[in-house]
């Protein structure tokens, strides 16, 4: 996600290319081809190699969007009264949406930082001389590949009632949880959400601290540095902006938590499972355009705060690194 | 230790023999320090790794069971999952690593007797290999076209991509679910393969790719007179060969594991891939569930196994770490 800050290269070529126009090659007429035409003829055919996917893109996304935005503040779509922030206040005032905001919230703050956490660790483990390492890296990404659909048997099995791991408490003298229909919902679900995405953030992790220049590390042995100095001073300074990005990535993936949802538990699940999207899907079955339209816009709302924080703090941290 | 000959001599050998042996201990304490934290680490890892599998196996596993023995030991999860209501039977389930009469009794009836299990599989393919492919070619244009001549316009354009990339599912449903209504193609795989096949996921990964190509590969193909299709053709695809290989499977993975799309795009059950079927699998076919599932897990691993390199550095790209 780096835009370029300069473009040198290319500015470089454009002078090499006027230079050149004296010795450019002759057209069949025999005139000098004007470099400047071709530069704006092929910038022409460039548009036309994105034109397919900004085409696709403007008429499935940007613009139904922009029509959302229109419905999201007028009453219905056929007296089409303006009605401005009515609908957002309707939306808020449901407590469904509440539940299912707040849900959404503490999952994703429970679940979040876990998730970057253990997969540092993970990813520290798999750096450090251990044997199987390339093996270990296929177990710890197996969960990415596997769809949840599959395994969502097992894991009802494994979290029912009179299932293995309340078998599991039992060995230890611990009272049964009705794990999927209690408050302990949320718990399955973080666990779920880990297991399936844990290998994925692992990876990132381990791409960022093999980037780490090996002479700074080496000097710092040198100077007798203990490894939670190596560790807090140089591996989390390099490794900033990764974390940042994982953070981001684990807060998105944790939006879409719904589906291991639904699939454990269908349309309507226990109170602390009911999330966001469980509220878009049941508005649609109600075809209520107005109040699904204040939703998604709310929620786009939220992801641009996210994604500014993103940009701005990964613009902050990349200099703090290379400077 | 590296001691000169000269000086030797003029040591007290007893207490040079002693010095010896205090390098010694100390090389011999260090190396054992360092065994056992690699056991250590080696032990974490492996629980790690038979946590992160266990699932799959297990699925694996019991998919190897009779439906006779499926039900006597899972009856209830799937009956209590069924009625809704909290009927708890005081036996436990019993969870089984390995089936006590190994038939593949499962697998014969999901594959010879019931087509239906193999029809929702083909409407798995059916969505999403055409999306895999589609969007790979259109994403390759867009890329070429955001790589060659860049400007400020195409920096823009391409913001909003990445601004949609990381949008979740709750925000774009909604402007699907209007676009596909208007142009009459809900309940039909069209309302899934058009936005996904123009999704901007594959172009944000392809453009990053594509921009690493050093510029003056293609300006150097330009001076030898080659036009944009010959650039795109011969050295900007087989340049992202490797990465194209990454994305396809990153697409694969997701959309295979879709779950909100034909939920609410697709009210025919008939049309259901097989993930959202699996969910809503009842008691009387609770014998088949297991090797439903497993069949459905075959063509990601497959792809895993034989990717998972590429699958590794599709992440690393996005990361934006190489890039």
């Amino acid at each position: 996600m780096h835009f370029p800050k300069s473009r040198k290269k290319e500015d470089g070529l454009r002078i090499m290319e006027k230079n050149k126009k004296a010795t450019a090659p002759l057209d069949k007429r025999g005139k000098r081809i004007n470099s400047n035409r071709r530069r704006h003829r092929g910038r022409l055919i460039s548009i036309g190699y994105l034109l397919p996917s900004a085409v696709g893109l403007l008429l499935f996304f940007v613009l139904p969007f922009l029509i959302v935005v229109y419905y999201s503040v007028i009453d219905n779509p056929i007296s089409n009264q303006f009605v401005f922030l009515d609908n957002f206040v309707m939306v808020f005032q449901n407590a469904a949406f509440r539940q299912a905001a707040q849900n959404t919230f503490t999952f994703s703050i429970s679940a979040v930082p876990l998730a970057v956490v253990l997969s540092l660790f993970l990813a520290m483990m798999l750096e450090s001389r251990i044997p199987f390492k390339s093996q270990f890296r296929t177990f710890f990404l197996s969960p990415m590949m596997v769809p949840i659909a599959s395994v969502v048997l097992i894991w009802q099995v494994l979290f029912h009632f009179n299932g293995m791991i309340n078998e599991l408490r039992a060995v230890f003298d611990l009272d049964k949880i009705d794990w999927l229909n209690s408050a302990y919902a949320q718990v399955v679900i973080v666990i779920l959400f880990l297991w399936k995405n844990l290998g994925y953030n692992m990876i990132l992790f381990m791409a960022a601290l093999s980037s780490i220049p090996k002479d700074i590390l080496e000097v710092a042995i040198l100077e007798s540095a203990t490894p939670f100095q190596i560790f807090f001073h140089i591996k989390l300074r390099y490794i900033s902006s990764t974390i940042l990005f994982v953070t981001i990535m684990s807060l998105i993936n944790s939006f879409k938590v719904f589906r291991e949802i639904y699939l454990l538990k269908g349309d309507y699940p226990y109170d602390t499972m009911y999330m966001l999207q469980h509220f878009m899907n049941n508005t649609f079955s109600r075809l209520d355009y107005q109040k699904m339209s204040a939703a998604a816009i709310m929620m786009a709302i939220v992801m641009v705060i996210i994604i500014g924080i993103l940009f701005l703090t990964e613009n902050y941290f990349g200099k703090d690194v290379e400077g | 230790m590296k001691l000169g000959a000269g000086r030797r001599k003029s040591l007290n050998e007893i207490s040079l023999e002693r010095w010896d042996t205090v390098v010694k201990r100390k090389k011999r304490w260090r190396l054992r320090k360092k065994a056992v934290g690699v056991t250590l680490k080696t032990v974490i890892a492996a629980c790690f790794a038979i946590l992160f599998l266990m699932p799959i196996l297990l699925t694996i596993t019991n998919s190897f069971m009779g439906a006779s023995e499926i039900s006597s030991n899972y009856g209830q999860v799937f009956a209590t999952n069924d009625s809704g209501g909290k009927v708890y039977i005081s036996e436990t389930v019993n969870l089984k690593f390995i089936p006590d009469m190994v038939s593949f009794s499962q697998y014969i009836t999901v594959l010879l007797k019931s087509p239906e299990y193999l029809f929702k599989f083909w409407n798995s393919v059916i969505l999403v290999v055409p999306i895999v492919v589609f969007q790979l070619l259109v994403a390759a244009g867009a890329a070429f076209g955001f790589t060659r001549y860049r400007g400020r316009v195409k920096e823009i354009i391409f913001f909003i991509y990445i601004i949609l990339m990381l949008m979740p599912y709750q925000v774009t449903l909604v402007p699907n679910y209007l676009v596909s209504d208007w142009l009459h193609i809900l309940d039909t795989n069209w309302a899934i393969w058009l936005p996904g096949i123009f999704s901007p996921f594959a172009v944000y990964l392809l453009t990053k790719y594509m921009r690493r190509i050093p510029i003056s590969v293609m300006e150097a193909a330009q001076i030898d007179g080659a036009g944009e299709w010959q650039i795109f053709r011969h050295i900007c695809m087989p340049l992202c060969k490797g990465a194209m290989c990454s994305i396809a499977i990153l697409i694969f993975i997701d959309y295979w594991n879709m779950v909100e799309q034909p939920l609410i795009l697709l009210s025919d059950e008939q049309k259901h891939p097989l993930s959202v079927f699996l969910s809503k699998i009842n008691a009387g076919e609770i014998g088949l569930a297991f090797a439903v599932a497993t069949i459905y897990m075959v063509p990601p691993i497959l792809v895993f196994l034989y990717g998972e390199d590429y699958l590794v550095e599709g992440i690393t790209y996005q990361g934006g770490i190489k890039g």
